[in-house]
């Protein structure tokens, strides 16, 4: 999927460039070390958490609620500041290296889907004209084209998490976060949504860190699952899916999913202190 | 969306008594929404008419409304002159107070020791009565116009300041988060976040301002009172009671009244052109 390799130009050149390496070559990206969290100086929302997110890794972060998943991902955001340890990233983090998809779609009402594709360059100051390559191959990624010019009250709610997905990835980030991105959707369009969300990964090689309360969901997607406990934040162990990507919905009822599942099950009932 | 269909469609859709009792009360109300009302007034016309008539009220009391529509146009050359003052003042009003009002939100919000400071006499300039203020201002303020136009504002601003404000700080949280995220300036934050958020709100207010600017122009004319050349309705209304000249009264408020409808109208379409692509007010809902 190298873009650069092709000996044709590709329209896809300026996102697809980054191969996946396999697990265990990769390249450093960013650091947590020793990161704590205190609100209020009281409540400890995360305590000690050290992870080496690695180019091309999709971790998810699996855990009940109050396990701090949220913090940490707030953290790596720098929408928060740690009170403990340090965030470090490799070669410096600049403006641009980071996508976010929230929970909910987040898109402004007002505009219409190109506009809210064309956010994050606009707040970098460029113009639509500059980068409307860029916007039209984002949209065209998740599948979107036609629909540019429809404003957010037009879509379903799985096509506005696509659309927030296109913003995430349009300024092709080093680093995309997604915080439970899919829970509010029904069962039918979160499966499309993971398969192409797969799909998208194997064509521009982004780093993703997905926050999740679900095993299913964590083992599909990911090969790094963090499994944190509660009360306080804390990891607990990591469990890696060697199952080979590309995944589709065949692997959803493969007996080597199955067998995955449980081991992430158990690690999760280990981390909430209950007899697997 | 269904992908099996396992009855053919029927050729020309069929109504249960349900949909079609549906779409029956729907096409009455259609136009019984513009009939009612007409209804009403019609009755209400013949009545004040008839009421006239019959008790043979002298017009200086009660005027028909045929001796109304009379006098509106026979002193249509005095009256009109005088709504064009009026109006004036009342679009100048609206003019100062959604620069006003939007200028104090926005400050408000960059500044929360601005807000702190100045929001409290805010309020207390709104819930004062203009009427006990007016006098005053005509003291000190030469112009009279200035005089009217500072009256009005006074009533007009703060529900635009008020609105305007709400919706600066009812951004989505979340949009909030990826605006820091991508690094926005205060400036874009603004601009490309909280003021589109804030256009419902302000709309809404600049409504409700829209009305009251009429309100505190003519409340200013009542308590300026000297006439002449350049006077408005509320003044000729005032002079024409010194009179006793009732059907001019009435002219003179069906003329305020109508530019009160106007106006509400004209600002309602204003909003509904801004807001239908994307605002939930401006949508239709099926069913």
């Amino acid at each position: 999927m190298g873009g650069h390799a092709h000996p044709a130009p590709s329209p896809m050149t300026e996102l697809a460039h980054r191969p996946i390496k396999p697990l265990g070559t990769r390249p450093p990206l960013m650091e947590l070390q020793q990161v704590g969290k205190v609100f209020n100086g009281t409540v400890t929302a995360l305590r000690d958490m050290s992870l080496s997110v690695h180019e091309g890794d999709f971790i998810s972060l699996l855990g009940p609620s109050g396990c701090g998943k949220s913090t940490a991902l707030r953290l790596i955001a720098g929408l928060s500041m740690p009170t403990a340890g340090r965030i470090a990233w490799d070669g410096g983090k600049a403006a641009g290296d980071l996508g976010v998809v929230f929970q909910e779609p987040t898109l402004m009402p007002w505009a219409t889907v190109a506009e809210n594709v064309f956010l994050p360059f606009r707040l970098r100051g460029r113009g639509f004209a500059e980068v409307r390559g860029e916007v039209e191959e984002a949209l065209s990624l998740v599948g979107l084209s036609n629909f540019a010019s429809a404003y957010p009250r037009e879509l379903s709610g799985g096509m506005k998490m696509r659309v927030s997905i296109a913003r995430a990835l349009v300024t092709n980030p080093r680093l995309i976060l997604m915080d439970e991105p899919f829970a509010a959707l029904d069962e039918i369009t979160r499966h499309k949504l993971n398969t192409d969300l797969l799909a998208l990964r194997e064509r521009i090689g982004c780093t993703v860190i997905f926050v999740t309360h679900s095993v299913f969901e964590s083992v599909f997607l990911s090969d790094r699952i963090i499994v944190m406990a509660a009360r306080p934040g804390r990891v607990i162990e990591e469990v890696t899916v060697t199952a080979p990507y590309p995944r589709d919905e065949v692997f959803r009822t493969s007996v080597e999913y199955a067998a995955h599942c449980q081991v992430a099950s158990q690690a999760l009932h280990r981390a909430m202190g209950e007899p697997a | 969306m269904s992908l099996t269909q396992p009855t053919p469609a029927p050729a020309t859709p069929t109504l249960d008594a349900e949909e079609a009792r549906r779409l029956r009360d729907a096409r009455i109300d259609r136009v019984a929404k513009w009939v009612l009302p007409a209804l009403v007034f019609v009755i209400m016309i013949v009545g004040w008419d008839r009421l006239v008539v019959w008790n043979e009220i002298p017009h200086y009391i009660l005027p028909s409304p045929g001796k109304v529509i009379e006098t509106l146009i026979k002193d249509w050359a005095m009256l009109f002159e005088a709504l064009l003052v009026t109006l004036q003042i009342t679009l100048m009003a609206l003019a100062v107070a959604v620069i006003g009002g939007v200028g104090l939100a926005v400050l408000f919000n960059q500044s929360r020791f601005a807000e702190m400071s100045f929001y409290p006499y805010a309020v207390i300039l709104q819930v004062t009565p203009v009427v006990s203020i007016a006098p005053l201002i005509f003291i000190y303020v030469d112009s009279r116009t200035a005089g009217l136009l500072m009256c009005a504002w006074i009533v007009a601003f703060f529900p635009i300041l008020a609105n305007t404000t709400l919706g600066l700080n009812s951004t989505d949280h979340n949009l909030r988060d990826l605006f820091r995220i991508y690094g926005a300036s205060r400036w874009q934050r603004l601009r490309y976040l909280q003021l589109p958020s804030a256009l419902p709100n302000f709309l809404g207010g600049l409504r409700i301002a829209g009305g009251l600017s009429l309100i505190g122009a003519i409340v200013a004319e009542y308590v300026a009172g000297t006439g002449g050349i350049g006077s408005g309705l509320a003044f000729r209304i005032l002079e024409a009671s010194y009179r006793l000249n009732a059907p001019r009264m009435f002219a003179a408020l069906l003329l305020i009244a109508v530019t009160g409808v106007v106006i509400f109208a004209g600002l309602s379409f204003l909003s509904h052109m801004l807001l239908r692509k994307w605002h939930e007010s401006a949508l239709k809902r099926e069913v």
